[in-house]
């Protein structure tokens, strides 16, 4: 299976990832490499078998949960504290809407 | 107090009868240790960094309990490495990227709280690949770990740094993070025991996510029985993490009573075919001495094994790609310096912060993830996932345990394989199968290459029979003569 370079970017610019013209020419090799491996999965007649998202044990419906009950949160100022910009409690970034 | 020449051996059980006896404080030992670790740590590059100020107030909260006649825990005064991708309020926390130089976490990890609860002491946070994203801790930002076996050689990854701390000597155990073989691999590459639990048997809470379905915290011993103890200490449900599990923890120290004979054990023929190697003679051997032990010994199947390799980097890179997304520059401490928008600022942020390993499963797991795909990929690796834990859930009904090897080869040389991935993720075949079924296994030394390079052998018990699978690596530990 081959990736094209065009296909490398469009995915990039799905996953947020800058990418440089270097990083595209050597994931169009890789990642080609890789998918053409994961197509093994194709020998297998999975028609009648049942996805499998998790490890599950049996467990009461209700098991999970928890009691309701208050607890204390971080609070704005350490939650914000490795932000690289943060300031009156708050997150900042760079404008997103412009007048 | 004990000579600096004998905490590089130092055992869980030999450091309660050092404390009991009176011949160092728990503080004298974590002074001491803490001094070893950081003259010896420059050779390996094992930990990123200490945390002496925690230690000894952990080393002096154990000392307090001794002297008011108080139970100190059983990992009272035992100095422990933890890997960097579980987080420590107030200690430095990388997850060996860039992009978390500088996080200082608000909160501990449920396992951290355990451990130090137990009386453990941490002495600092160890190297890793990149967000747990490797086999040879050759993709962590912070430079690679050194095998203290051959110091050319590779530690194995991606917990590369606990698993060389423990060999080392610079911790007594070690935390690390397993979610294709990154506790096993690295044991084995290095010499000691190390252990991937059940499924939910310890909480992930605290622990950075790399794929949420195959991720498990685990321990690192230079014998079973201090890693026995260890997952212990930090086994159990917990509410912050909704998939911990609620069955109830066994004593497992108190079941290593060497009763292994008759214990029925499996050899998968899909994992000894072509393993014309040492490592195959090693583990081939190793079997010998459990049968000497008297366990039988047969032959099985476990007929999907070949399509392992492909499900698993499916399920792995899809989950790490939505994982990874919260690392986008607003919130976790590192953001590129210009960038006028916030779509820009977000990209550059993370084409700037993310190793090659990491940007190359976030492109794999977004492909495997976009629209058209979903169904050809990871529904399709999700249905195989199935299949390949039937093949385990069928073994278990005629054999009570699976022996394998960790890993096809010992530690490879530093930049030998790192400019092929697939031939990387090819190497993980033996590990990542039971992380897809979510059952213990360990690996556990069975000897050395003629080159003088350590090898493990794999144990694999069903859901929760973790003291099956210590008691037959406690025995075979005893039986072989291999254990530090």
């Amino acid at each position: 299976m081959i990736l094209s370079e065009t296909q490398v970017r469009y995915v990039a610019d799905l996953a947020n990832l800058r990418l440089t013209e270097d990083e595209v020419r050597r994931m169009a090799a890789d990642l080609g490499e890789v998918l053409t491996h994961m197509e093994k999965l194709n020998e297998l007649d999975t028609s009648a078998v049942e996805p499998m998202a998790q490890v599950l044990y049996q467990a009461e419906e209700t098991a999970t949960w928890r009691e309701d009950r208050e607890r204390p949160g971080l609070g704005s100022e350490v939650a914000t504290a490795n932000a690289p910009l943060a300031g009156a409690g708050f997150f900042k970034v760079p404008k997103v809407i412009e007048r | 107090m004990t000579a600096p020449t004998e905490i590089p051996a130092l055992t869980i059980a030999q450091v309660r009868e050092g404390l009991a006896k009176r011949h160092f404080s728990a503080e004298e030992l974590a002074r001491e240790a803490l001094a070893f670790a950081e003259a010896e740590n420059p050779k390996t590059n094992a930990y990123l960094h200490f945390s002496p100020e925690r230690a000894i107030a952990a080393a002096r909260r154990v000392d307090e309990k001794l002297a008011r006649g108080e139970d100190p825990g059983p990992l009272a005064g035992v100095p422990v490495a933890v890997k960097d991708v579980i987080v420590t309020q107030g200690v430095r926390s990388t997850a060996g990227s860039k992009l978390l130089a500088n996080y200082i976490p608000p909160y501990d990890a449920t396992a951290v709280i355990r451990l130090e609860q137990a009386g453990g002491v941490i002495l600092g946070k160890a190297n890793c690949d990149e967000f747990a994203m490797g086999s040879s801790n050759e993709n962590s930002a912070f430079g690679p770990v050194r095998n203290p076996v051959d110091l050319e050689r590779v530690p194995g990854g991606s917990s590369g740094g606990p698993a060389a701390a423990v060999a080392q000597g610079t911790a007594v155990v070690a935390l690390g993070s397993d979610t294709g073989g990154s506790i096993r691999q690295p044991a084995s590459f290095c010499g000691v025991v190390g252990v991937t639990p059940t499924y939910g048997r310890v909480s992930r809470y605290g622990l950075i996510a790399f794929a949420s379905s195959l991720d498990h915290i685990g321990p690192f011993g230079r014998n079973v029985r201090d890693a026995a103890t260890l997952l212990q200490a930090i086994a159990g449900r917990d509410e912050l993490d909704s998939t911990s599990a609620f069955a109830p923890v066994p004593d497992y120290a108190a079941l290593l009573n060497g009763a292994v004979r008759g214990t029925k054990i499996g050899l998968p023929r899909e994992y000894f075919k072509g393993l014309a190697s040492e490592t195959g003679d090693l583990v081939t051997r190793g079997v010998e001495v459990l049968k000497r032990l008297g366990c039988e010994v047969r032959e099985i199947s476990l007929p999907h094994t070949d399509y392992a390799i492909g499900a698993y980097y499916i399920i792995c890179t899809a989950e790490a790609s939505s994982n990874l997304a919260r690392f986008d520059g607003v919130r976790y401490t590192f953001r590129s310096a210009d960038s006028a928008t916030l779509s820009d600022m977000y990209r550059n942020t993370r084409g700037e912060g993310f190793g090659a390993e990491c940007k190359r499963r976030i492109m794999l797991g977004t492909y495997v993830l976009s629209a058209g795909y979903y169904d050809a990929y990871y529904l399709k690796a999700q249905k195989v996932r199935h299949l390949i834990a039937r093949d385990f859930s069928e073994a278990f009904r005629e054999v009570d345990a699976i022996v394998t090897p960790v890993s096809p080869f010992p530690a490879f040389k530093l930049g030998e394989k790192l400019d092929d991935p697939l031939a990387m993720y090819l190497s993980d075949i033996y590990t990542i199968t039971g992380d897809l079924a979510g059952i213990p296994c360990m690996s556990v030394p069975c000897g050395k290459t003629a080159g003088g390079l350590p090898v493990g052998m794999q144990i694999l018990t069903k859901h929760f029979d973790e003291p099956g699978m210590f008691r037959l690596a406690d025995a075979f530990e005893k039986a072989g003569g291999f254990g530090g």
